[in-house]
């Protein structure tokens, strides 16, 4: 056998070994992509959001809002206090309720109610949001994000779970103009 | 000192390393490279040993769980003999490491060290320059404390505006739906294990460079920097007039390096550690949250942007400054490289500088913000108040309960959010102030649905009263005209 015949059967040994190992590599990547996006893809699909208790209609008298706090849906046992999850409840008449996120619509920090002047404002860039969570100043382009609320049993019910955001756009279709004050 | 020859000589015969590092510590610079202006890369890279050094001591404390990162972080400042010290190390390390790899950049780009051949140099050092911040950011996040929760939220609401990948681009920064455990968890892995792996793997690319290519000679003005022939220039440079190294141009390094060092140290002992603040408890909502020093630019930037330019400026304004920065050394590889004859270089600096510092001195002060607690805590000076009328005071009394005073100001105390109003009588007629109050307008929200008739008539005879004492109010004058009368209403 001539050297050069044996030079090439070898460099056909490594392009196969480096073929292999792409083959091996491809279902390596698979479940590490899997895994990284699971945040996205798993639980996506299950949905996090869910129905959750507020407490009794009796914590929201009529005409006030009041900061309610719950439990987030999706916990780990380490997640320790960042689990709970404020809101401002708003009673409107004592049929209708708007539950506002914490979270200002610019960059999330969180808004203070301020009963007397009847305004939300956001002490990061200076949000502020009217009553009824409509923009009223500052940065953000919308007002505040709300959640889907029911009553059941006397009880008020919110549907949350997910930290909203600007680009949300199951958040978009909730918030937004809503009834006047 | 035999026996040390000895054992030297033992491992050098297996290892072989003495001639190639001798040769790399002596080879030629330059001779006016010796210069106090090229201590900045190599105080850098002491900067990065000291945050590895202190970062993995922390690491022997610190827990990453968002249940127990704040304890910890306390144990660290109370219950570790010393621990205090080192996370104040570690905290000012990397304020000073971001500030000198930002004044060796400067350096860099004023004496042209990124034209030809060095233009790879400068980009590996844009990567550093990057991953230096990204650095600082996820270890902002792991001081995990109300400031790092909510500045997780703004990081999430501004990933959130990305196009069609928003939402996503939100879970998968937060590891889940909300900042949790699993945030907390993978900024940690980000900034104990990436991002490091990536500064150790470009500061080793960039070091190679600087030593295959040669340190950037001192510009001379009028010496042209050419493709053809700038490399038989340099190595004359080198060869002809240069200097060793070491140890004629490395003890300028070694003592600035220790100055840094001791200037962190010193730092660390009168400051102290950074935080934490309060508990990572989003249902405590009494919080000003603010970025880190080197985030303070854009703090301010955020809350001056227009609406509707911001999400645009936000997702394309970094990768437009990143691109421009890489750039660079592709549109001006050759030329000039002294500053003497570079004034756009110059002015392109000083703007940069003047930029980002006024925004950092603005976000100090945060005059954009409401002072959420001016309406009960800052009453308002007696001299407006003296020799008024009860109308007039029932308004002061309405400027503080509907906290007008948390946006504007009296005598400088109160927020700044809205014009100080110590001479608005001066600016607006009693009609302009009614419309003012009510329908609000110019950033200012509507109060025509929170203050009654009588509030608003109150409120705007307090306001008419603020005026010096020897001008008169604004007032419309073909009212009185129209009205028939010389006189203007009395107040």
């Amino acid at each position: 056998m001539s050297t050069e015949s044996r030079i090439s059967r070898r460099a056909a040994l490594v392009k196969l070994g480096v073929f292999l190992n792409g083959i091996v590599g491809i279902f390596l990547a698979v479940p590490i992509v899997r895994y990284l996006f699971s945040p996205v893809i798993r639980e996506r699909k299950i949905g996090y959001e869910s129905w959750l208790s507020l407490g009794g209609l009796e914590q929201f008298p009529a005409g006030q809002t009041r900061l309610a706090t719950y439990k987030n849906p999706v916990i780990n046992a380490w997640d320790g206090e960042t689990g709970d999850i404020a809101c401002w409840v708003r009673n409107v008449d004592d049929k209708n309720f708007q539950v506002f996120a914490i979270n200002c619509a610019h960059l999330g920090c969180p808004v203070r109610w301020f009963a007397q002047s009847n305004l939300f404002m956001c002490p990061c860039h200076g949000g502020a949001y009217y009553q009824d969570g409509s923009r009223a100043s500052g940065p953000p382009e919308r007002g505040l994000f709300q959640y889907s609320y029911k009553i059941e049993g006397g009880k008020l019910l919110i549907k949350a779970g997910e930290m909203p955001t600007p680009g949300q756009p199951v958040a978009n279709k909730a918030g937004g103009k809503t009834i006047c004050a | 000192m035999r026996l040390i020859q000895k054992v030297g000589d033992w491992f050098d015969l297996r290892l072989q390393l003495g001639t190639p590092i001798r040769e790399t510590a002596e080879h030629p610079v330059p001779r006016e490279t010796a210069s106090w202006f090229y201590v900045f890369g190599s105080a850098a890279l002491t900067c990065f040993m000291l945050q590895i050094v202190t970062g993995i001591l922390l690491a022997l404390i610190y827990v990453p769980s968002a249940g127990e990162a704040w304890n910890s972080l306390q144990t660290l400042n109370h219950g570790v003999s010393l621990g205090w010290f080192i996370r104040a190390l570690h905290g000012w390390g990397s304020n000073f490491m971001v500030a000198i790899v930002l004044i060796h950049m400067v350096q860099v780009f004023l004496f042209g060290a990124y034209k030809f051949p060095r233009e790879l140099t400068w980009i590996v050092g844009v990567l550093l320059l990057l991953v230096t911040l990204g650095m600082a950011f996820t270890g902002q996040v792991l001081r995990f404390d109300q400031d790092a929760y909510w500045g997780l939220g703004i990081g999430a609401s501004i990933a959130s505006r990305a196009p069609v990948i928003g939402p996503w681009a939100v879970n998968l920064m937060l590891g889940g739906p909300i900042i949790a455990g699993a945030t907390l968890s993978r900024f940690f892995a980000l900034h104990v294990f990436v991002v490091p792996g990536l500064l150790i793997a470009f500061v080793g690319v960039h070091l190679l460079m600087v030593l295959k290519l040669g340190i950037n000679e001192w510009p001379m003005p009028g010496r042209i920097v050419r493709r053809a022939t700038y490399m038989q220039e340099y190595r004359e440079l080198t060869h002809k007039q240069g200097i060793p190294f070491v140890p004629e141009a490395v003890w300028k390094d070694i003592f600035f390096s220790g100055f840094i060092l001791v200037a962190i140290a010193v730092c660390a002992i009168h400051f102290g550690p950074f935080g934490p603040s309060g508990r990572p408890d989003p249902t405590i909502i009494q919080t000003a949250p603010r970025p880190d020093f080197f985030f303070l630019w854009l703090y301010a930037l955020l809350s001056f942007l227009p609406p509707a330019a911001e999400t645009p400026i936000l997702l394309i304004g970094p990768a437009i400054g990143i691109i421009v920065l890489l750039a660079l050394p592709f549109v001006a590889g050759e030329g000039e490289k002294s500053w003497k004859r570079r004034p756009i270089a110059v002015l392109t600096i000083l703007l940069v500088a003047v930029g980002l510092g006024t925004l950092t001195n603005l976000a100090e002060h945060t005059p954009w913000s409401p002072v959420m607690d001016a309406w009960s805590s800052q009453p308002i000076p007696a001299k407006f108040l003296h020799g008024r009328t009860a109308l007039e005071r029932h308004g002061a009394l309405v400027f503080q309960a509907k906290q007008c005073h948390n946006c504007h100001s009296l005598d400088d105390k109160g927020g700044q959010r809205g014009p100080a109003l110590d001479s608005v009588a001066l600016r607006l007629t009693e009609d302009q102030l009614i419309r003012q109050v009510i329908q609000g307008g110019g950033n200012m929200p509507a109060y025509g649905k929170n203050l009654s008739p009588s509030e608003t008539t109150a409120l705007v005879a307090f306001l008419e009263t603020l005026h010096p004492a020897n001008q008169k109010p604004a007032r419309n004058a073909s009212q009185a005209v129209a009205l028939g009368t010389n006189e203007v209403s009395p107040r």
